[in-house]
């Protein structure tokens, strides 16, 4: 398979996608992204590292992911004809493996012997923790204290791992202070130290190399539509934390006009309440943690607090391309309130058999209202980002079901 | 008036000695007391004082900063509160600069911000964590306005990025001493120097060192090789451990008055 690096190419001039992206950081970081963008145009140029990521992505991670019609799920969805891409079933439970397994190649060709991550949902640190245990790596995780709690399982599966798992006591004590303390560390540890970004944010060459590793979702999605039902789809559809798993499917149809790409943020209690994470129906361009995008921010600047059920889509911030894709209009996005986000998770459950991670429930409810627009004669890919086991414990909160008994609705 | 930065440089060094930059945020513990605790700075004997615009994300800052700054949210210090702080100590006779991360200065409007700071009186401002890259607006305003723009370099700079960063600089070059984020440190990087030797040989500009200074021995030190010496958290801890604001402002003096010995010190 062809490696895409003319796609790559599109926006990695300068790292800039319209007027957003950049580079925002204090100068000391300058040279290691520099080094880092080296490192990664050198590499997607180099057929050796392709080969070595397309066998880490078959025999590891198992790719390719299936893509799986949901003919249940659909009769939800107003009928429109569903398909879900399967990156839960990606070891480790989600698309974030395809990242951190490009990134630690990359570190070890740089020479680094450490990596730092950050994590909200703790997807991308138990993602990042596995990577390092593989290429034997020291790995340091960033979560903020809040979401050690949402999310114990997986702080446990980091320190399985052999990750050290530092809660962030800061601020929001979110994903957002996660990253500030990994940035942090970052700047005091740059010679032997990669910062494993785990979306598509961040200074340039992160948006544009994070997507390149997610890409392999789009092309794969494409040919599988096209392969079980002889045409492209009328809309693809992801969730929006960052944006990683959303720019992956959306890359494969980028080109294609006649397919609409669908992303959804999280609403959480309701945009009119505030305690939302929807970027684009109420942020403003501006600049956060090395990029300019979309910020939550008050009239002077200052980063306001995000808000959802599910700790991934928890950031004020959104990755710089989907701020460009929003402004042109190649993308829509909508917010999905926590509500509506569970009534999903549950009718997937019931109907297809399996437990979705609750930032993907996001996208699946933003497939029923598009296949209800677009009726029984529509083609709708969803991408299913995670598996739900981490979420047990909140879903089973949310619809009263006691743990340790058999009651519950 | 006060003095504008080359005025202030071209005096010290006329004196054979370093200047010395003080910075505290605005609000912090809250504006009023902001600005005695910055006008003492200057009584003591700081040359140049950095007003720092407090944000939500200070991730270049330390503990110590990162403890004022949310005080001093706390306290409300709106970019506005920043500007009337510079206004005030300006007029008590200080050489002012603002040291803001980017995006309140974008939020507030490039050019009104610039603005705003030239009718304060204000004689510059430090952006962190923008680079010249993305500064377009940011030249052209402060250009229009007649302020200093003031960028860092790092241990980290190659040549070629020094050379990059002094061409849009004026006023003074930021060295960062160290490989890290604000905060005091027992001993000085011992990387300052060799980057600060690496700097003269590419720029004229004034070239002052910060990060990890926080002691006279210390201040003396840097300034046997550097034309400015800038203490931050040193300033800021004393302010938070005092148990009183009289307390917080005499800690503020004494050790201003120690780093003013320091500076003029030859060892
Ligand atoms: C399963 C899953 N989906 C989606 C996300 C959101 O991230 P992104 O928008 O970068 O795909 C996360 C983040 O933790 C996640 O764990």
């Amino acid at each position: 398979m062809a490696i895409d690096s003319a796609a790559a190419g599109r926006t990695l001039l300068d790292g800039h996608f319209g007027p957003y992206g950049g580079r925002f950081v204090p100068e000391a970081l300058t040279a290691a992204l520099d080094e880092l963008d080296d490192a990664f145009q050198t590499a997607i140029t180099d057929p050796a590292f392709a080969l070595e990521l397309q066998a880490l992505e078959r025999d590891y991670t198992g790719r390719p992911s299936p893509l799986t019609p949901a003919a249940r799920f659909s009769e939800a969805c107003g009928g429109a004809r569903v398909y879900l891409k399967r990156e839960d079933l990606n070891h480790t439970g989600s698309h974030k493996i395809n990242n951190v397994l490009g990134q630690a190649l990359l570190t070890k060709r740089m020479g680094k012997t450490r990596v730092i991550a950050e994590t909200g949902a703790g997807q991308h640190g138990v993602a990042a923790a596995t990577a390092a245990a593989l290429m034997g790596l020291e790995c340091t995780v960033y979560m903020g204290e809040e979401d050690t709690r949402r999310q114990a399982l997986n702080v446990a599966r980091m320190k399985l791992l052999g990750a050290e798992v530092i809660p962030v006591t800061i601020g929001s004590r979110t994903l957002k202070d996660a990253i500030n303390e990994a940035m942090r560390d970052w700047v005091s540890s740059v010679e032997r130290t990669h910062y494993l970004l785990g979306t598509v944010t961040g200074p340039s060459p992160f948006p544009t190399m994070v997507r390149y590793f997610h890409s392999v979702i789009g092309r794969e999605a494409r040919e599988q539509v096209l392969d079980a039902t002889g045409r492209l789809p009328d809309a693809v559809a992801a969730c929006v934390g960052g944006g990683s798993n959303a720019i992956g499917l959306f890359s494969g149809f980028m080109d294609d006009p006649g397919v609409q790409l669908r992303g959804y943020e999280a609403g959480g209690h309701g945009i009119e309440t505030g305690r939302h994470a929807s970027r684009f129906s109420t942020g403003a361009p501006g600049v956060l943690h090395g990029a300019r995008t979309y910020v939550m921010q008050d009239e002077w600047g200052q980063t306001l607090p995000s808000h959802s059920i599910s700790a991934g889509m928890d950031y004020p911030g959104v990755g710089p391309e989907h701020a460009w894709l929003h402004d042109t209009g190649r993308a829509v996005y909508e917010p999905v309130n926590d509500d509506e986000a569970m009534e999903a998770f549950a009718v997937l459950c019931r109907t297809e058999g399996i437990i979705p991670a609750i930032e993907s429930a996001h996208a699946l409810a933003g497939a029923m209202r598009l296949g209800r627009e677009l009726g029984p004669d529509g083609l709708i890919v969803v991408n299913l980002s995670g598996r739900g086991d981490k979420d047990v414990e909140t879903a089973a909160r949310w619809f009263g079901i006691e743990l340790g008994t058999a009651e519950g609705r | 008036m006060s003095r504008t930065l080359s005025e202030v440089f071209d005096d010290t060094r006329s004196h054979d000695r370093a200047a010395l930059i003080g910075y505290l945020p605005a609000g912090f513990p809250d504006a009023r007391r902001a600005v005695e605790l910055i006008t003492d700075m200057v009584a003591a004997g700081v040359d140049i004082v950095e007003v720092g615009l407090p944000y939500s994300d200070p991730l270049m800052d330390g503990p110590d900063i990162q403890a004022a700054v949310d005080q001093a949210l706390t306290s409300g210090a709106t970019p506005d509160v920043v500007l009337d702080t510079v206004a005030q100590v300006v007029a008590a006779g200080a050489t002012a600069l603002v040291m803001s991360y980017w995006n309140p200065i974008e939020r507030y409007g490039t050019d009104r911000f610039a603005d705003r700071m030239a009718s304060a009186g204000g004689a510059g401002v430090i952006t962190p964590d923008l680079t010249p890259e993305e500064a377009g607006a940011w030249i052209s305003a402060t250009d229009r306005a007649g302020l200093d723009r003031v960028f860092l370099v790092a241990p980290s700079s190659t040549d070629q990025r020094i050379e990059t960063v002094a061409a849009v600089t004026s006023g003074f070059l930021y060295a960062a001493s160290t490989m890290g984020v604000t905060g005091t440190r027992t001993q000085v990087s011992s990387a300052a120097p060799g980057l600060v030797r690496r700097a003269r040989a590419l720029t004229d500009l004034p070239i002052a060192v910060g990060l990890g200074v926080s002691t006279g021995d210390q201040a003396s030190e840097v300034a046997a090789y550097a034309d400015g010496v800038i203490v931050g958290s040193a300033f800021v801890r004393r302010i938070l451990r005092a148990p009183d604001h009289e307390s917080a402002r005499a800690g503020v003096r004494e050790l201003a008055a120690e780093l003013a010995e320091g500076v003029r010190r030859h060892p």
